[in-house]
């Protein structure tokens, strides 16, 4: 029996919040699957939908993104900037395709080191079930 | 001397972008005296086998509206590839895969489907004992320069007259412009909108709505008015003529060289316009965009980073 696939994650952590909850995961030996590829970038709100729309289309099992919670953002409201523009994106890649469980925003604050294992392993398993992605032709076929 | 040779086709569009070289109005007749136009199948009657005919790279200018979708399209473009040194992208299908790029949301045996049932044409065709060997269907809809090399595109649902003239000019002119070149201005069509002043320094946004459910303000900004305009994401050039008919701008003449995809980038810009921050409300607010993939990739679909639709 072939091994089953393991999803490929991508992550987008910001600088002030959800990296350093990686950060501190790290340092404190919490174990969580290791399924996610961290970029780290300095504002929720520095994520442009073109980041999430490439992540997909070159085959991403899922995409995270992680940022301060509301009323804690570094840079007053760019985590609010990222919660609106998500709204409306997750609507659009489900039209495209891609189920609820594959896009996740998620407010992590840097001391939430356990919050973060219990994310990423909440989504490891809800994405695992739902297999690898697939074509438009491999579907029809 | 002899004039320049220019040739026009058409391949998956609605016939908008002829009608534009029509609406050229006299204008078309300075045109027809400085070159000779040796194929246009909408308005002209010459066959595929007077282009078979020419000598390759005796053509000086293309210009091919359309998408690619299925094999004729593709062999009419890659035969007028050979003929011509010069290949020009016409209007938004050509440019950015166009409306008939939304086809990519579905594969299109569905769609043949949809259509016509269990009594779908087959490639082979049979009636009153002639046969006819249909084209066939590509796998996705593609622009233009994803098929063949394009020298420049000309953006517009369809090209206004103005700037198709200002294309025919700059390119049968003594200094065209580099290659690869979107012949329109590099901005976006607020900076050249008539009710620029009205925009609002902070715009922010309590309800969206659509354009049949309220009367429109003439003068006033439409995207203050909670009518969705991407003219901020949208190249200019066209002189907003759906601005003056006090519509919103649908984002036809594409990005600027800035932006890789349009569709996400419009998205991103309209939905931090959202003037809240709680989950509900915003959910609200973004509501009356009912169709996120028919409204930011109303006509780059092909050509954004997905394609198409991801999976079913």
């Amino acid at each position: 029996m072939p091994e089953a696939v393991e999803p490929k994650i991508l992550a987008i952590f910001c600088n002030w919040c959800t990296y350093l909850a990686a950060d501190l995961a790290g340092t404190s030996r919490i174990k969580y699957p290791a399924n996610i590829r961290v970029v780290r970038v300095m504002c929720s709100g520095r994520v442009d939908p073109q980041f999430v729309m490439d992540a997909f289309a070159k085959g991403a099992d899922g995409v995270l993104i992680g940022g301060c919670h509301p009323g804690d953002c570094h840079y007053q409201e760019g985590n609010y900037k990222c919660l609106r523009r998500f709204e409306l994106l997750r609507r659009m890649v489900k039209e495209m395709g891609i189920e609820d469980e594959r896009f996740r925003l998620e407010w992590i604050s840097a001391s939430e080191g356990d919050r973060l294992r219990t994310v990423v392993t909440d989504m490891v398993e809800k994405i695992r079930p739902l297999g690898p992605r697939q074509t438009l032709t491999e579907v029809t076929q | 001397m002899s004039k320049p040779k220019v040739a026009f086709y058409w391949c998956a569009s609605c016939g908008g972008c002829e009608e534009t070289v029509l609406d050229l109005a006299e204008a078309v007749l300075d045109v027809v005296k400085a070159v000779d136009i040796v194929f246009w199948p909408v308005a002209m009657d010459f066959k595929e086998s007077d282009v078979q005919a020419m000598e390759d790279g005796s053509i000086a200018v293309a210009f091919i509206n359309g998408a690619i979708c299925n094999s004729h399209q593709r062999h009419m473009a890659e035969l007028l590839r050979r003929k011509a040194q010069t290949v020009v992208a016409f209007g938004a299908c050509a440019q950015l895969g166009g409306i008939p790029g939304l086809a990519n949301m579905n594969h299109h045996k569905d769609l043949v489907e949809a259509i016509y049932g269990s009594d779908a044409p087959q490639e082979i065709w049979k009636s009153n004992g002639y046969e006819l060997t249909l084209p066939r269907f590509a796998d996705k809809v593609q622009a233009l320069d994803r098929v063949i090399a394009v020298e420049y595109y000309v953006p517009g649902c369809p090209p206004t007259p103005k700037i198709t003239q200002q294309a025919l000019d700059a390119l049968l002119g003594g200094s065209p412009p580099p290659k690869g070149t979107v012949l329109a201005p590099d901005q976006a069509l607020c900076e050249d909108c008539p009710r620029r002043e009205t925009r609002p320094e902070k715009l922010l946004i309590k309800e969206f709505k659509r354009p049949h459910e309220i009367v429109a303000d003439q003068e006033k900004c439409l995207l203050a008015q909670g009518l969705l305009c991407l003219g901020p994401e949208t190249r200019s050039g066209c002189e907003a003529p759906c601005i003056k008919g006090n519509m919103p701008c649908t984002g036809c003449f594409g990005p600027t060289s800035r932006v890789r995809d349009f569709g996400a980038k419009a998205l991103s810009a309209v939905a931090s316009l959202a003037d809240s921050n709680e989950e509900l409300d915003i959910e609200r607010i973004l509501a009356p965009i009912a169709d996120p993939v028919g409204t930011f990739y109303r006509y780059s679909l092909p050509t954004s980073l997905a394609g198409g639709k991801f999976t079913k």
